[in-house]
């Protein structure tokens, strides 16, 4: 058998460091876009190789949230895939209208742009006032960033053109204040929203929801991952929720998978069809 | 000895189509390798994309699928807004990490990938291109002892992305467009 390569050898010794000495278990990340996340790191904390990164952050503990918020590394827009958020507005929140309170989990809420895209849904549907979200993230520094709201001017335009074509009923602008080369959301639309700290890898069940958004974060993981939190959503939604995934992932090959339809299989909108036995 | 190639990986970006075209279009009725590709058209609509080019290709073409292993024989193109990766289990995974060198889907992510995922059984192919995408993946793939094609950079529509991928990466074969699927053919035998 041919040697392993250097780097192949390294890149698991990062994941045991983590885990050994952080808590934090990577090892059912996916490791070829886990491998780029550090390679990303060596670059931003100026380390040769991942086997100094490694030394570095077993030693090191204020290395350590830069480490996590690089290995989250959250990219979203607001009402980003606007067939999406259409669907929601048409078909998901008029019968989640007939609950008196409706929650709302977002899962891996990375800088916020879905949790306020979120909140302008429930507004305009009139519904907002009797919903609560909770946006959870594993990375502290994303959550904090998700809190304050606030994102460069420059994306604007295309924020705008998503909420038009998802149905949007006003302008985008009267839900945020642009000042310089930052725009920043509303402080109203934070109204319903709690922020926390919740690991898909190892947190549990913490509200019963209506709604699970949870957009481009399981194509990152394992098919055990992936069907760990697939049965996490499950126990946490109520009968008949919903769950939304990002529009390209794939969960053919989840055990989880049987307990939910698709109500919109290209839109990749789910229903809880199933409870566990 | 390099061992027989199991998978071709391409990139292109302006001039793109008209390039995958012609290249589909000389691939063997029974070629026996998947071919991944990612080419920067700028259009939401992948699977419009995969009828053109169907069109001139005996192989089907498909949008690549998360979690799906790649078949021998077709053509995979990456999803639009989504980098495309060979996971080390020889399947396809999908990431919304940044765009590298404003490209999502990224070149140089495919082809690292795949290099990782499969060494010295990569073919890399880089085409017509206004910008360095591919040159780096191209040059990983040759360390871990795949094989690189460079579409010869006076015959491409546009050279940036061709020449950026020599000055990097090198080439194993350089030559014009139409006969970069002819090598392919024989080198899948």
């Amino acid at each position: 058998m041919a040697r392993p390569e250097v780097e192949d050898v390294e890149l698991d010794l990062f994941v045991r460091a983590l885990k050994l000495r952080h808590g934090y278990d990577f090892g059912e990340y996916a490791r070829a876009s886990f491998r780029r996340r550090v390679q990303s790191l060596l670059q931003s904390t100026n380390s040769a190789t991942i086997g100094e990164l490694t030394a570095r952050v077993l030693r090191d503990d204020a290395l350590l949230p830069v480490v996590i918020a690089g290995l989250s590394v959250p990219v979203s827009e607001m009402f980003r895939d606007p067939p999406v958020f259409r669907k929601l507005r048409d078909e998901v929140l008029p019968l989640l209208a007939s609950y008196p309170r409706i929650n709302i989990w977002q899962a891996g809420c990375a800088f916020g742009q879905e949790v306020y895209s979120l909140a302008i849904l429930l507004e305009e549907a009139g519904l907002y006032d009797r919903s609560q979200i909770y946006a959870t993230d594993f990375s502290d520094a994303a959550i904090a960033r998700a809190q304050e709201g606030i994102f460069p001017a420059r994306e604007a335009r295309l924020y705008s053109e998503n909420y038009l074509a998802a149905g949007g009923q006003h302008s985008l602008a009267d839900y945020y204040h642009a000042r310089y080369e930052l725009i920043t959301i509303d402080a109203r639309l934070r109204r319903n929203v709690t922020f926390a700290n919740h690991n898909l890898v190892c947190d549990g069940v913490f509200c019963e929801a209506h709604l699970i958004l949870c957009r481009n974060v399981l194509i990152y993981f394992t098919d055990p991952l992936q069907n760990h939190v697939l049965e996490l959503f499950r126990d946490s939604l109520v009968r008949r929720g919903f769950l939304c995934l990002g529009t390209r992932e794939n969960i053919s090959f989840a055990r989880a998978a049987q307990d939910f339809r698709a109500i919109d299989p290209r839109l990749r909108i789910f229903q809880l069809e199933r409870l566990p036995a | 000895m390099r061992r027989r190639p199991a998978l071709v990986v391409a990139g292109c970006s302006a001039g793109g189509l008209r390039a995958l075209h012609t290249l589909l279009g000389g691939l063997a009725p029974d070629f026996p390798l998947p071919l991944v590709a990612v080419c920067h058209t700028g259009s939401d609509d992948v699977s419009l994309l995969c009828e053109l080019l169907a069109r001139s290709s005996a192989l089907p073409v498909r949008e690549a699928t998360e979690r799906t292993q790649p078949q021998p024989g077709r053509v995979y193109i990456a999803p639009s807004g989504y980098h495309l990766l060979l996971g080390e289990d020889g399947r396809f995974a999908l990431s919304v990490d940044p765009r590298v060198g404003f490209a999502r889907p990224s070149i140089d992510v495919l082809f690292e990938s795949a290099a990782v995922a499969r060494g010295d059984r990569v073919v890399g192919i880089v085409m017509t291109g206004a910008n360095s995408d591919g040159a780096q993946g191209l040059e990983r793939i040759r360390a871990r002892g795949g094989l690189a094609i460079v579409q010869d950079p006076a015959d491409a529509e546009v050279d940036l992305m061709p020449a950026a991928a020599l000055a990097q990466a090198g080439a194993d074969h350089c030559l014009p467009l139409v006969e970069i699927a002819p090598l392919l053919n024989r080198l899948a035998r």
